[in-house]
């Protein structure tokens, strides 16, 4: 690799990295970890990116996003390609991700992912047991869920019974 | 060597069956019950989707003909879909929307999603592992969301346990078709593509039997009936889904905006 082509790839992924979500515009794709890689192929710039949820609409936008961030820095032949594998989890949220959604509104994933059979939970308003919710205007963990889906596939909508206002969660996946 | 016919009716009919069930539950796109539910349909519908948009261009691509997944969505036939009949049935009776069905049918069809796409991530056709991988998690959650449901209605009003009852008596012959196992599924497992849906019928039946017990609500008795959704031969409900489904992608061919 010469340096030139070196110097390109750094910007690449530096520009790749930077692109905000376009639903959730605090974060950026390198935030949500669905960055994977930037790479050279055949002079090429090879930029691949996983999906969150499967149907999840601002996949092709971010791809889109992607190619015209690197399109006005003079990238313009970049190909963005999507992987399954390793499948995104909200593990990849980076810190500075949960950070930034909390001080924007949303309560960062707490916990762990509903996992094996024990998806059953007869409460009508279950209370948090195994996910750890704070509300991210007031920090109470006291907090009830209103609907286990809410405005984008990745979060529901909950309300905090310490404040009274209701927020979005960003559920585990 | 060109993939053989058993590997590609199990991923149409795994395909279909999210499709045609997506289709279903994005009907109650601005007509909800109330406006999470709303949401919560199309957020469901959008999972099924993204899944069958991933199955189909996995189909497509397997099979070396060069349809991707518009293709294998909006231009097969009816006779061509492998879905179960149960997805195709209507949100309700006749020409009435019942939430009760929706979420009776969720619950049937999800508690056999989840151990599915258990088993299906370790199959040896990786880009279908790696598909279930992912959809594992969000069938978990439709899952969850019409186990919650069963139990509101179930052990709710008495007009609310009577609809839940009834819409379980209607669908439950429909599950018959998941565990009348065909020569497909056969050589799929023996592949090592994916498991016999009838295997999975324990699991199926412990997460039922939970549900239903804890809605207070009756198991339906098994009856001989039997569907033919995944050999093509489909319900009369069929060809108006496909109709509303398919038509602009039929009149506008190749159309974008």
């Amino acid at each position: 690799m010469t340096t030139q082509s070196g110097e390109r790839l750094v910007r690449a992924r530096a520009l790749a990295a930077a692109v905000p979500d376009p639903e959730i515009p605090v974060v950026t794709l390198e935030d949500l970890g669905i960055l994977r890689s930037v790479d050279e192929e055949d002079g090429r710039v090879v930029v691949v990116l996983t999906p969150t949820y499967t149907g999840c609409p601002a996949t092709q936008v971010i791809a889109d996003d992607v190619r015209r961030a690197l399109s006005e820095a003079g990238i313009a032949d970049a190909d963005v390609r999507l992987t399954l594998t390793p499948p995104w989890t909200t593990d990849w949220i980076s810190a500075d991700g949960r950070r930034k959604l909390r001080e924007y509104g949303i309560a960062p994933p707490g916990g762990d992912a509903p996992a094996g059979t024990s998806v059953l939970r007869f409460v009508p308003r279950p209370r948090p047991a195994v996910e750890s919710i704070e509300c991210p205007r007031c920090g109470s963990a006291d907090v009830e869920r209103l609907s286990q889906y809410g405005s984008t596939p990745c979060k529901a909508l909950y309300r905090c019974v310490a404040c009274r206002e209701p927020f979005d969660y960003f559920k585990p996946y | 060597m060109p993939t053989p016919s058993y590997h590609l009716q199990y991923l149409l009919r795994l395909a279909d069956n999210a499709l045609v069930l997506g289709q279903r539950l994005a009907e109650w796109c601005g007509h909800g019950p109330l406006l999470e539910e709303d949401i919560a349909m199309t957020n469901i519908s959008l999972d099924l989707v993204g899944q069958a948009r991933l199955l189909l261009s996995h189909a497509g691509a397997l099979e070396g003909r060069g349809r991707d997944e518009d293709a294998l969505a909006y231009f097969r036939d009816e006779s061509e879909f492998r879905n179960a009949t149960l997805f195709e049935l209507p949100n309700g009776e006749g020409a009435h929307d019942d939430y009760a069905t929706t979420i009776a049918r969720n619950l049937l069809a999800s508690a056999l999603a989840v151990p599915l796409y258990e088993a299906l991530a370790s199959s040896t056709d990786t880009t279908l592992a790696q598909i279930a991988a992912k959809s594992v998690k969000e069938a978990r959650a439709h899952l969850r969301h019409a186990s919650e449901w069963m139990l509101r209605f179930g052990d709710g009003t008495d007009e609310s346990h009577a609809r839940a009852q009834a819409a379980l008596e209607r669908l439950w012959p429909y599950t018959n078709e998941w565990w009348a196992t065909d020569e497909v599924e056969r050589q799929a497992a023996a592949h090592g593509i994916g498991p016999v849906l009838a295997d999975l019928r324990p699991a199926w039946d412990a997460t039922l039997d939970a549900v239903l017990a804890q809605a207070t609500l009756r198991r339906p008795a098994d009856i001989p009936f039997v569907s033919s959704g995944k050999h093509g031969v489909h319900s009369e409900h069929m060809g108006f889904l496909l109709a509303e489904m398919q038509t602009l992608a039929r009149q506008h061919p190749g159309a974008t905006w």
